[in-house]
């Protein structure tokens, strides 16, 4: 067998370039996969069923996530309104209730498209609470203390706002927020409060839970926490 | 160093899963604890395969190392290289992404758009990547004779012969 040449060190070569392609992928990866995924989407729409999270990251900020108890569970709506409310689960759901069809947006990068809501919207609420003139934001109180977070009343009427206790057709799932969480299509997720208790009526808003970590206060997707789009 | 990379790969891998997928969690239901065992195997995995290598026969790892680097059959063939190669990639890449989602809960100028889409990306090809691994290593006929090479260290000299004969050649004993 003749001498051979001093071989070629391509293991160091692959490892650089594995290492260096996913690094910068850090600024490129996203992009990339929407627009990969934007081409696949439609296979990947008939798997996303089929994945264990179906696109869906749970974050909580505290030790467990809140139970819920039908019997005992109120929704609690007061501050600056003329008639405060505490609706049990069943008073809730014999609300005139209304579906949508949005996209979910979290602020670290995921998305669910195509989420089936069911649910509440926040003026029902208030045509039987009659906010108070000065009521200017309204604070969502999560039974995951200490999450809270605010929008204003403009942001509470825009149209498809709503308080879901149903997700693509069930009862809310717990790790979702049940029985009732906040949804808002425009803004990221950590706006759309899960456990949902309490809603208080105030004079103007102030920062939730994440925005005094550094968020920004109106999370509008695409031009808010630095995205533009 | 092989056993204790694989140990911190499975607790990142179970501890990872189950932060991930919403029916194992709400199972669990110890997010923080889970989180803390996910977060400081994930630091520690990379000073202890270094302290391994340290401590261990740096001499033997060396020439490993430099026998890994060429791609092609030896001690090793050139799938368990390419393997061990982007296994160190991904390790590195694991580290960088996951502290990147750590400090991006901390500071917002950290969080990059695309963390998560690197640490699920490196999470799927490294899952491939163990499959693959485990079925040559302890199913593949023609190939899994190697795993009494990893375990024992030693290997019967007629498959040796038949699967590494440049090996047999170099007279190498590893």
């Amino acid at each position: 067998m003749p001498e051979q040449p001093e071989p070629k060190r391509y293991g160091r070569g692959l490892f650089l370039a594995t290492v260096a392609g996913g690094v910068s992928s850090l600024f490129w990866g996203k992009t990339a996969w929407n627009a990969v995924s934007g081409v696949v989407s439609p296979a990947a729409g008939t798997l996303a069923p089929f994945l264990p999270t179906q696109g869906w990251r749970i974050y909580t900020v505290s030790g467990s996530i809140p139970s819920f108890d039908r019997a005992t569970w109120r929704l609690e709506l007061g501050g600056l309104v003329h008639q405060p409310l505490s609706l049990t689960y069943d008073q809730l759901l014999a609300l005139p209730k209304v579906t949508q069809v949005s996209t979910f947006h979290c602020v670290t990068g995921w998305t669910v498209k195509n989420v089936h809501w069911g649910g509440v919207r926040l003026t029902e609420l208030f045509d039987r609470a009659k906010p108070a003139p000065d009521a200017g934001a309204l604070a969502f109180i999560s039974a995951e203390e200490p999450y809270v977070d605010y929008l204003t009343m403009q942001q509470a009427r825009m149209h498809d706002v709503m308080l879901a206790y149903e997700m693509d057709g069930k009862p809310l799932p717990s790790e979702h927020g049940a029985p009732l969480r906040l949804v808002i299509p425009e803004m990221y997720g950590y706006k759309n409060v899960k456990w949902l208790k309490q809603i208080a009526l105030v004079p103007r808003a102030q920062n939730g839970y994440w925005e005094n970590l550094g968020y920004d206060r109106d999370a509008w997707v695409g031009h808010s926490n630095g995205f533009t789009s | 160093m092989h056993w204790v990379n694989a140990a911190a790969f499975l607790v990142l891998l179970v501890t990872g899963l189950f932060l991930y997928i919403p029916s194992l969690e709400v199972a669990v239901g110890r997010r923080p604890l889970l989180k803390d065992i996910h977060f400081w195997t994930g630091v520690c995995w990379l000073p202890a395969v270094i302290l391994v290598a340290l401590l261990g026969d740096r001499r033997g790892l060396l020439r490993t190392a430099r026998d890994v680097e060429v791609l092609q059959p030896s001690r090793f063939n050139v799938g368990q290289k390419v393997n061990a190669v982007l296994t160190a990639a991904f390790a590195v890449l694991f580290l960088v992404s996951g502290l990147f989602l750590w400090l991006g809960e901390r500071d917002t100028s950290l969080r990059f758009a695309s963390t998560v889409v690197l640490h699920d990306g490196l999470f799927y090809a490294a899952f491939a990547l163990l499959l693959g691994h485990l079925y040559l290593a302890l199913i593949h006929p023609a190939t899994r004779h190697s795993l009494r090479g990893m375990t024992l260290g030693t290997v019967s000299e007629e498959w040796a012969e038949r699967h590494y004969p440049r090996w047999i050649e170099s007279g190498d004993g590893g």
